[in-house]
């Protein structure tokens, strides 16, 4: 296991959490209004290992994720019961800081929304906010290298690094919007389809990416696509109509699930 | 029958022939078993174009062009005496129109009278009523009473002639109503046509006023030329006072005028930019829907005040305040200053920034709001970032249509700016606009083609290219930073 270095916030010592277990979600149920999209949802997300989580659109899988870094707290409407917790941390207690949060746990979204600034800007954007300190020009230039190195973006965009990050192609706009997560030095990265807007070569490098990944950060990913669940993740959560069906290894999920909704699901009966 | 009333007549019955076609196709499209190609309402409109179309067509027609025969028929009927006398023919129609009037209303000794000679055409014509000028004539009663007959006649062949298109094309409509009759594509293209006509009529009014304008500007550059105008720092017309002839050697130097415009538009927009931006941040990021709701309109009901009001507020309170404000600290401030005309005028445009700066925030993707905060960004840090610069360029387009507003604004000015053209920096003086400029030069009893009347066209010229240049500019910035988030 790698340790990973925490810039922002100490992780807190997990007395009871088995080590290898980096969030854990107990019994959480969500409501959209009057709407209630998920029915006690109880997860463990393992430590450095990529978690994907499945199931047909609009049960939940978004909803879910958006829950890990308390993003739901942008909607007016939402709210949410339950316990989540991040090294055994409740990060719905009020006493925590939802910014802070959102440093360790970072997210990439599903369709790339690089901002309206440089490439540079764009992955400096976290940092700085974050006090970084900017004043030492040098170490910011080699924190946006390395990120971009990460995200597999460097070589094709260290010419032209005060160009406009809404000018890159989609791919490639999407591997900037992870290194910019990457920026921040999280400790799990939520990534809500990131492949969805993107040809399958784009999608490919990023799957690739997502692997070298997996040995300093946390993963978990939604997706669409049952073949890209069982190519990147260790572990795969399948979703129906709000409510966890099932979870366990990836192999095992895709081979010889227990639930009959899995089976079903997985064999394109449907979704 | 008035003419009103013919027409009043044609669109009841055109209201009348659409329920009429309508409830005939209603009836054949149960009866028959063809398949209607048109809707039973096309059927009845179409009735109703039949009906009145050609109808209103011919009355227009007729008014139009009625009148030039009867006014050649009675100039024809004039004594060869009458336009031998080297008499104006206009002059002599003119009253003889006017005679018209009163002629039936004459009687058998009204006519003794006058060839008598015991009264004057006038006389008699003052005792029924009607005035004439005294240069009316006996023979002239003659032409207005052949006027009077034929006017008359003319109408009642309108009336007639009307008629029967009105019927004639109801029954022509009325035998259109079959099931492959196309009516629908019928009625449609003269909608068309009356969509096209109705958008021309806003063209041509446009083409018309700029002109007409033009027009005017350049008689006034024959007299005063243009360099002297645009690059003249004294603004100094001497109306031509009655009497003296010609007085053209006043001087048309625009450049205080400008100067005074922009100065007053520079301290408005220093009062609406902030003010209306922050609120419209505080509207599109934080205020909830409750709140939205209410403090939205009540914002733009500052758009609904007419500009007098400002005007009067600026005048009757802020301007004194202002000024006492000023002279409690040491500051010389006039009761009319810029500040004065700046400030009331700042309020004014504040909902143009601050309604079309919300718009433009909140059209700023959820997506990069979620992108900021989801790498930890507080959301004062997500504002200035990342909504503002994104924002930018649709900011920059609303503050220039603000701008405008505040350029081509005359009211406020009229009554709070002042009158002086001087071209100073010190906001507590008093200075003068474009527009307070034309309306001064354009009120008051002035002959029409001297240059202190001209000017006003030349300045409105140059306002208008100002203005519209901005409102290019400012549209385009705008459509171009719409697109971008598409
Ligand atoms: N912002 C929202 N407001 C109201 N309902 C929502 C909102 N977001 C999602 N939902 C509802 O919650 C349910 C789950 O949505 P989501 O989590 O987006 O599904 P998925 O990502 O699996 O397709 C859906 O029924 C959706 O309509
Ligand atoms: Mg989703």
């Amino acid at each position: 296991m790698v340790e990973i270095s925490a810039p922002v916030s100490p992780v807190s010592e997990g007395a009871n959490q088995a080590d290898s277990v980096k969030m854990s979600a107990r019994d959480v149920c969500v409501y959209y209004g009057e709407k209630q999209a998920l029915f006690g949802v109880n997860l463990q997300i393992p430590t450095n290992e990529i978690m994907a989580l499945i199931g047909p659109s609009g049960c939940g899988k978004s909803t879910f994720l958006r829950c890990l870094n308390r993003m739901n707290d942008v909607i007016p409407i939402a709210r949410i019961t339950g316990d989540i917790e991040l090294d055994g941390e409740d990060i719905y207690a009020p006493d925590l800081d939802v910014v802070e949060l959102r440093a360790r746990v970072g997210m990439v979204f599903q369709k790339p929304n690089p901002f309206p600034k440089s490439i540079f800007d764009n992955i400096a954007y976290g940092p700085r906010i974050h006090g970084f300190s900017s004043n030492n020009k040098t170490d910011m230039e080699e924190l946006v290298a390395t990120s971009l190195q990460k995200a597999g973006l460097w070589e094709e965009v260290k010419d032209r690094l005060d160009q406009p990050g809404t000018g890159l192609s989609g791919g490639q706009q999407q591997r900037l919007c992870i290194a910019r997560a990457i920026a921040v030095k999280p400790e799990v990265i939520l990534m809500d389809e990131p492949c969805s807007a993107l040809d399958p070569i784009a999608t490919a490098k990023i799957e690739e990416l997502m692997d070298e990944l997996r040995s300093d950060y946390t993963i978990v990913i939604v997706t669409h696509s049952m073949q890209q669940a069982a190519r990147v993740s260790q572990r795969t959560a399948f979703f129906h109509l709000g409510v966890l069906v099932e979870e366990g290894d990836t192999d095992k999920i895709f081979t010889n699930p227990d639930d009959e909704r899995t089976q079903n699901y997985i064999t394109g009966r449907f979704g | 029958m008035t003419t009103q009333m013919i027409f009043l007549i044609l669109l009841l019955a055109g209201v009348a022939a659409f329920f009429y076609g309508r409830m005939r196709a209603r009836a054949m499209t149960v009866a028959s078993a063809e398949k209607f190609h048109s809707r039973p309402g096309h059927h009845g409109f179409y009735v109703t174009i039949w009906t009145m179309l050609p109808a209103f067509f011919l009355i227009v027609l007729w008014l139009v062009v009625a009148p030039l025969v009867v006014r050649w028929a009675v100039t024809n009927s004039l004594p060869e005496a009458a336009t031998a006398s080297g008499e104006s023919v206009s002059l002599i129609m003119t009253t003889v129109e006017q005679l018209s009037r009163g002629v039936t209303q004459l009687e058998e000794e009204d006519f003794d009278r006058i060839s008598s000679g015991a009264m004057t055409v006038q006389e008699v014509m003052r005792s029924k009523g009607v005035l004439v000028g005294s240069d009316a004539k006996p023979y002239m009663l003659q032409a207005a009473i052949l006027d009077e007959r034929l006017s008359a006649n003319s109408h009642l062949f309108l009336t007639l002639f009307a008629g029967i298109t009105m019927i004639g094309g109801f029954l022509y409509g009325r035998r259109g109503i079959a099931p492959r009759a196309r009516a629908r594509n019928a009625v449609e293209q003269v909608m068309t046509l009356g969509l096209i006509a109705a958008s021309t009529v806003a063209i041509l009014t446009t083409a018309g006023i700029v002109l007409s304008v033009l027009f005017e500007s350049i008689e006034f550059f024959r007299m005063v030329p243009p360099a002297d105008f645009f690059f003249g720092t004294v603004w100094d017309p001497r109306f031509s006072a009655p009497g003296r002839v010609g007085g053209s050697d006043g001087q048309f130097g625009i450049l205080p005028l400008l100067w005074g415009t922009a100065y007053i538009s520079l301290v408005a927009l220093m009062v609406a930019v902030p003010i209306g931006l922050m609120s419209a941040i505080y509207m599109s990021e934080y205020a909830g829907n409750k709140v939205r709701s209410i403090a939205k309109p009540l914002l733009e009901i500052l758009a609904g005040i007419p500009t007098i009001v400002y005007g009067f507020f600026a005048l009757v309170t802020f301007g004194p305040f202002l000024r006492d404000a000023g002279g409690l600290v040491g500051f010389d401030i006039q009761a009319s200053s810029v500040l004065t005309a700046g400030f009331v005028m700042g309020i004014m445009i504040i909902p143009f920034v601050s309604s079309l700066s919300d718009d433009i925030i909140s059209a700023v993707p959820q997506s990069l709001r979620e992108g900021s905060y989801g790498l930890g960004a507080t959301q004062s840090e997500t504002i200035k970032q990342v909504i503002m610069p994104a924002a930018l360029p649709g900011v920059v387009g609303a503050v220039l249509l603000a701008a405008s507003r505040a350029i081509g604004e005359t009211m406020i000015v009229v009554l709070a700016a002042g009158i002086a053209a001087n071209i100073t920096l010190n906001p507590g003086e008093s200075v003068t606009t474009v527009t307070v400029k034309i309306v001064s030069q354009l009120t008051g009893d002035l002959e029409f083609n001297s240059p202190q009347t001209l000017v006003a066209f030349a300045l409105g010229l140059t306002l208008f290219v100002v203005t519209l240049g901005l409102n290019v500019f400012a549209l385009y910035i705008v459509r171009k930073y719409r697109e971008q988030y598409e």
